[in-house]
């Protein structure tokens, strides 16, 4: 690579410069870990589930101890925390990220690289593996 | 002497500087001081490596250039460019989340995103930001956010609250998975290390083995901050644009 760098070659290095930024420009560039290990991903969807089920639990005991309801808001909620989770979880594999509500496409700026998310959020496995990982 | 080798003693708070203020605790800790090493050692990254500016950048220079571009393509990939102007504050977490990480790699020193605590407040900021941002440029319309688009009004009682918990669960996520990863990293590579004096000379597979997980530890490093980051790009675009 670096061989032939004589001084005084800054155009030559301009246009190299140019040269591999339009290369780099086709459009699943970085930001797609694709297919990393699949100890983040499970990690994501496990933590996901978990989150919502925490909120879900803790404001059905919060209002439940406010209006004095016993436990059927707890148990309300906590079916509703599940549920959350588990739709977490369907839009991580399905790939549009911590997005809340359905978009299946179309808005935002390109729907190709909100999925580039953490841990894979991609389908896993698409692409083969690059050494992208350290992203 | 069980207490002092516990692989969980790396994470106790240790008061450095007793302060009081009235009832409130507000001493300066060992995790206080290692986030302030990590302000500075950003902000000694970033100066010295752009103070003189090359066309060729040096080594450091180069550093700082990757790590400004890598969050602006980052912004710009996942919100486009109207994400521009909150590049200050993820750069801030980005940077401030990495030189956690990777400090809390050095032998003796101290991991503080492996508190909850800690993440879970960085979470907080964001979450709440993201919201008053979302309210800010949408007004009222931002409830729409939680009606999910092409169902039946008959299902809105269920799906709504459903939509508002899977919101509420966000920030619990987002500093869960980052002190989880690294509360469960730095444990492991603790309870392996208490292997290697504990089984002599076959204590080398043990050592091998905590070398590579060194490794990986620092690759998680890296990748949870990016996470970190990524997740806030994230949810400000979905404020920016509601569906």
């Amino acid at each position: 690579m670096s061989e032939s760098d004589k001084p005084g070659a800054l155009q030559d290095l301009d246009a190299r410069l140019r040269r591999l930024k339009a290369q780099e420009h086709p459009p699943e560039r970085a930001g797609s870990p694709a297919s990393r290990s699949g100890y983040g991903f499970a990690m994501r969807l496990g933590v996901e589930i978990v989150a919502a089920l925490i909120v879900g639990a803790g404001i059905g005991i919060l209002l439940d101890q406010w209006l004095g309801t016993g436990p059927w808001l707890l148990i309300a909620f906590f079916v509703l925390g599940a549920a959350a989770g588990m739709m977490n979880v369907y839009r991580v594999v399905r790939g549009i990220g911590g997005a809340v509500g359905y978009r299946a496409g179309g808005s935002g700026p390109d729907q190709g690289q909100r999925s580039g998310g953490p841990g894979g959020t991609k389908p896993a496995g698409r692409r083969p593996p690059d050494d992208d990982e350290d992203a | 002497m069980a207490d002092k080798h516990s692989p969980l003693s790396q994470f106790e708070i240790k008061t450095l500087v007793p302060i009081r203020l009235g009832e409130t605790d507000i001493s300066f800790t060992n995790s206080a001081l290692v986030m302030v090493i990590a302000v500075v050692l950003v902000v000694l990254f970033l100066t010295i490596g752009s103070r003189r500016p090359a066309l060729v950048p040096g080594r450091l220079q180069s550093m700082a250039e990757l790590a400004y571009e890598f969050v602006g393509n980052l912004i710009r990939d996942t919100v486009g460019n109207e994400g521009r102007r909150y590049f200050p504050i993820i750069f801030t977490v980005f940077m401030f989340v990495l030189f956690g990480n990777l400090l809390g790699m050095v032998p003796y020193s101290f991991t503080f995103t492996s508190h909850i605590i800690v993440t879970f407040a960085m979470a907080l900021v964001v979450f709440i930001a993201v919201t008053i941002l979302g309210f800010v440029k949408h007004g009222m319309h931002f409830f729409s956010f939680f009606v999910p688009p092409g169902v039946s009004k008959v299902m809105w009682p269920l799906l709504i609250p459903i939509e508002i918990l899977s919101y509420l669960s966000r920030p619990i996520s987002l500093s869960v998975r980052l002190f989880a990863n690294m509360l469960a990293g730095h444990t492991l590579l603790k309870v392996f290390a208490g292997f290697v004096p504990a089984l002599g000379v076959a204590g080398v597979l043990p050592l091998a083995f905590v070398s590579a997980l060194t490794g990986l530890e620092i690759v998680i490093a890296f990748l949870q901050a990016y996470v970190f980051a990524i997740l806030t790009c994230l949810y400000i675009n979905d404020a920016l644009h509601l569906h």
